[in-house]
């Protein structure tokens, strides 16, 4: 009997509550439930980012995701249940099609996933990080900070790499990293005006705010 | 050869962000709510980004392989503000159809059907 592998115990913990509560997700019929769900699963995603070394990540996952997506979602969700909407039933047919497709793709990447033998595990337990790439005398040893230099258009872990086939991608990020900035601010700019146009359309989201071609609301 | 005592692999969390991306897909094919929709794209989404850093990860590729370095974390990184953005407009949508329909049904979405 070996010793048990704690980094194996965590990820089983994290990957059964992540697995188990996507599970709820599908099979939840109701929409708060299933948001609940939800968070609990990203936050266990999270611990698996934590589990693979990306600590900056997770962070991000936790923040990001569970503190600022789940709370947009739940105020959706808040927002717009109301009696019959609560939970609405899918039809038996839909069910049957959605879990053929579902168990078919699920086969494929199982079957993907496992026909590598170099991706079994490590050889040896390097759960000390040792990167042949990174030398004692880089700049930055930890993840965040190799994220950084990688959003400014430096690739720290690239620096000393001899391969010519290996160190492409030298450039980095920098030019991403703006359009992304940028598009955050068009999102949310147009977020917030799509949000806030139904008070003086009243009708549709999209047509011209005028009185006469006001739709009636179905009921 | 039992979990508890053999260190896990690549091909573990492959295993689990397949789970996590065939229940986004189901749930997207099924609920008839949007925000539920909306919810399976969140779990699609993290599947892959599971992935992604998995293959970036340097715990977990066996010794003296080079994997993709930094560009794992990167991607997933990207792929979690671009979630976020997606979610806002999305919400944002969703709300705009729930006052012009009263409903959040996406079935009753067709309008456009030629």
């Amino acid at each position: 009997m070996d010793a048990i592998n704690w980094h194996g115990c965590f990820f089983l913990l994290f990957a059964a509550v992540a697995c188990g509560f996507a599970v709820a997700v599908v099979v939840a019929g109701n929409i708060v439930r299933m948001a609940c769900c939800l968070v609990v699963s990203l936050a266990a995603v999270a611990g698996l980012f934590f589990l693979a070394g990306a600590e900056f990540l997770g962070a991000a996952q936790l923040m990001v995701y569970v503190g600022g997506t789940m709370v947009l979602l739940i105020f959706g969700v808040m927002l717009t249940a109301r009696g019959p909407l609560v939970s609405m039933k899918t039809g038996g047919g839909q069910w049957v099609l959605a879990l053929v497709i579902g168990v078919a793709l699920f086969a494929v990447l199982l079957q993907a996933a496992t026909s590598s033998s170099a991706w079994d595990g490590p050889r040896e337990n390097n759960l000390v990080r040792h990167d042949p790439v990174q030398s004692e005398e880089s700049v930055t040893q930890d993840a965040a900070g190799q994220l950084g230099l990688g959003l400014l258009g430096v690739r720290e872990d690239k620096i000393r790499q001899e391969n010519k086939v290996l160190r492409g991608g030298m450039s980095g990020y920098l030019l991403a990293f703006e359009i992304i900035s940028v598009h955050l601010v068009v999102v949310l700019v147009g977020a917030a005006y799509l949000a806030r146009a139904r008070r003086r359309v009243q009708g549709s989201g999209v047509r011209t705010p005028s009185p006469e071609s006001r739709t009636p609301i179905p009921e | 050869m039992s979990l508890f005592t053999e260190p896990i692999g690549l091909s573990h969390f492959l295993v689990v962000g397949a789970v996590l991306f065939v229940c986004g897909v189901i749930c997207m094919a099924t609920k008839r709510n949007v925000l539920g929709v909306l919810m399976g794209i969140e779990l699609v989404l993290n599947g892959a980004n599971l992935n992604f850093v998995a293959f970036g990860s340097s715990v977990l590729r066996p010794a003296g392989t080079e994997g993709i370095g930094m560009d794992g974390q990167m991607i997933a990184l990207f792929v979690i503000v671009l979630a976020a953005a997606e979610a806002a407009v999305a919400l944002a949508i969703a709300l705009s159809y729930y006052h012009a329909h009263a409903t959040v049904d996406v079935d009753r979405g067709d309008e456009l059907k030629g």
